[in-house]
């Protein structure tokens, strides 16, 4: 079919346009942030916590041998400071799921969605754009551990770089598919209690896991088995200039899959559609 | 007129969407039918939308207009049928025919926190438009909406009839061909009802743009408009206003609403 109408309209997409689709979309992400202060204090304070309080009162109480990637003994601080990273990056992964969730009732959502370029491209750049923001919370976080003696070596906040990014898509990705299903912002909170508490508390975020192995031997399959370990771990010997190349391919696996999963449940003919229009339309 | 005009899967009517011979319509509904599970929503929809036309979806609640709405935009996946833009299938090249498409949803989708401005860049950047370029439109269509000078303020402060007028100008910043508009003078006070159908009918006169208008609202249809009768998820009429109204033997559209509503219910004009 033809029409003298379209004849002039250009097919497909250049690269060019791809760029600005994605700078567009981290722009938004970051204006949003940057507008919600009180969700980038609630950020870093959550970890801090953690780090101040709850890391202060267990140094004593847990030991920590000499386990790689560390080369010495340590303090108690210092080894839960990579999970308390990979918190940082949990919960944004859940909070851009949240958000999803909340643009997808305001209908935000929609803008996003009727964008004439692939919508596997679209989420990816969603993905991303929440990933910077993740990354951005990090650093804060690490500069103001650093006045608590989390020191790790200078090259190391390089190195870890490429390890956030990692476990920010797979996070990030994770909280996509998630939003994918809840069909309303008050189901959420089921995400807190199933989602996020017991990925970080059945993870290698707050003791090593050969103590886990000692006190629960179920519990510690259920952390091998658990993705967020692999990203706690990930970052943890990439702070030191370290690969650690199980964590790799389990995190870059659990990515891969979770976008996969994110894209066809975001699929029109598939995902969205089952549930009829929202509320109040016809 | 119920029986006379039944649609045909595949087919459309040419005095349904008035196109020239050998012009692709704006909007092409072919045979379209969609359930959500055992509920059917749409059954059977056919119509078209001639380019630079303004033609009126007129259904009560439920009728299964943003059922439609979402079709055409591809937020739903197609179930049956066929849906085109300027012969773009939407199922098929989803991009091309997305690209010649600008929508104003019945929920506000801006994002109250950002700035005029930055709800128009933002809109541009997912069409692809480099930054510079999306200021010179985004300029150009704020002053012509009238909100020029409001381009600093937060969303949030602009009145519901500003709001829409916005969503207007954004769903033209990409320069569409295609129109769709999902009851969005709902929530408005008269004068602003007024004024966005106005700036709407002026696109179609000025920019050669054509607009499907979803409404429940009578006042807001005039004789020389092409109207599609949506109930219950079934086309009763479509064509242009004056003749639905002579066919049902009405004398006005709200009648001709009536009866032909009324007719279906009773099982006797099921199209």
């Amino acid at each position: 079919m033809s029409s003298s109408i379209i004849k002039d309209q250009p097919t497909g997409f250049s690269l060019a346009q791809y760029v600005t689709c994605l700078n567009g979309i981290v722009w938004r992400e970051g204006l949003r942030f940057l507008h919600q202060r009180e969700r980038f204090v609630s950020a870093l304070v959550r970890p801090l916590v953690w780090l101040f309080i709850f890391a202060a009162g267990f140094r004593q109480v847990l030991g920590i041998s000499i386990i790689p990637p560390y080369e010495t003994y340590i303090p108690y601080e210092v080894y839960i400071a990579p999970g308390l990273m990979a918190m940082i990056q949990l919960f944004n992964g859940m909070q851009s799921s949240l958000s999803m969730v909340y643009d997808r009732e305001m209908g935000n959502m929609r803008t996003l969605l009727v964008s004439p370029l692939p919508r596997w491209y679209l989420l990816f750049c969603k993905l991303l754009a929440g990933t910077a923001v993740s990354l951005l919370q990090v650093y804060a976080f690490l500069l103001i551990a650093w006045f608590w003696e989390i020191e790790p070596p200078p090259t190391g906040y390089l190195t870890v770089l490429p390890a956030l990014v990692l476990s920010g898509l797979m996070l990030g990705s994770l909280g996509m598919l998630i939003s994918s299903g809840i069909k309303q912002l008050e189901n959420f909170a089921g995400v807190m209690n199933f989602v996020i508490f017991p990925m970080f508390f059945a993870s290698s975020a707050l003791y090593p896991l050969w103590r886990v192995q000692e006190g629960s031997p179920m519990l510690y399959y259920v952390c091998l088995f658990n993705p967020f370990t692999h990203a706690v771990e990930l970052i943890r010997f990439a702070l030191y200039g370290q690969m650690n190349w199980v964590s790799l391919a389990v995190v870059g696996g659990c990515t891969a899959a979770f976008m996969i999963g994110a894209v066809f449940a975001y699929d029109p003919s598939r995902g969205l559609s089952r549930r009829g229009p929202a509320g109040g339309e016809t | 007129m119920t029986a006379t005009d039944a649609p045909i899967a595949g087919q459309i009517p040419p005095d349904s969407r008035r196109c020239d011979p050998g012009e692709v319509p704006a909007l092409s509904i072919d045979g379209v039918s969609h359930s959500y599970g055992a509920r059917r929503a749409l059954i059977d929809i056919n119509f078209a939308v001639a380019p630079a036309s303004f033609t009126a979806l007129l259904g009560l609640n439920g009728a299964g207009k943003s059922t439609l709405f979402s079709l055409v935009t591809r937020l739903f996946g197609i179930q049956a049928g066929r849906i085109g833009i300027f012969g773009h299938d939407i199922g098929l090249a989803p991009g091309e025919a997305l690209r010649l498409l600008g929508v104003v949803f019945q929920p506000r989708t801006l994002d109250l926190d950002l700035s005029v401005m930055q709800n128009l860049l933002y809109h541009a950047a997912l069409h692809g438009i480099d930054r510079r370029e999306a200021r010179l439109r985004a300029g150009e269509v704020l002053a012509r909406i009238g909100l020029a000078d409001r381009a600093g303020s937060k969303v949030r402060d602009l009145s519901g009839g500003q709001m829409r007028r916005l969503e207007i100008a954004r769903a033209l910043l990409h320069r569409p061909r295609l129109l769709l508009l999902d009851e969005a003078t709902v929530g408005l006070d008269v004068k602003a009802r007024a004024d966005i159908l106005g700036h709407v009918r002026r696109l179609v006169a000025e920019q050669d743009i054509g607009v499907l208008w979803a409404t429940h609202l009578f006042d807001e249809i005039i004789p020389s408009d092409d109207l599609v009768v949506l109930h219950q998820g079934r086309v009763l009429a479509r064509g242009p206003v004056a003749r639905i109204i002579a066919d049902t033997g009405a004398h006005d559209i709200n009648a001709s609403f009536k009866r032909l509503t009324e007719t279906a219910e009773s099982g006797n004009g099921s199209p």
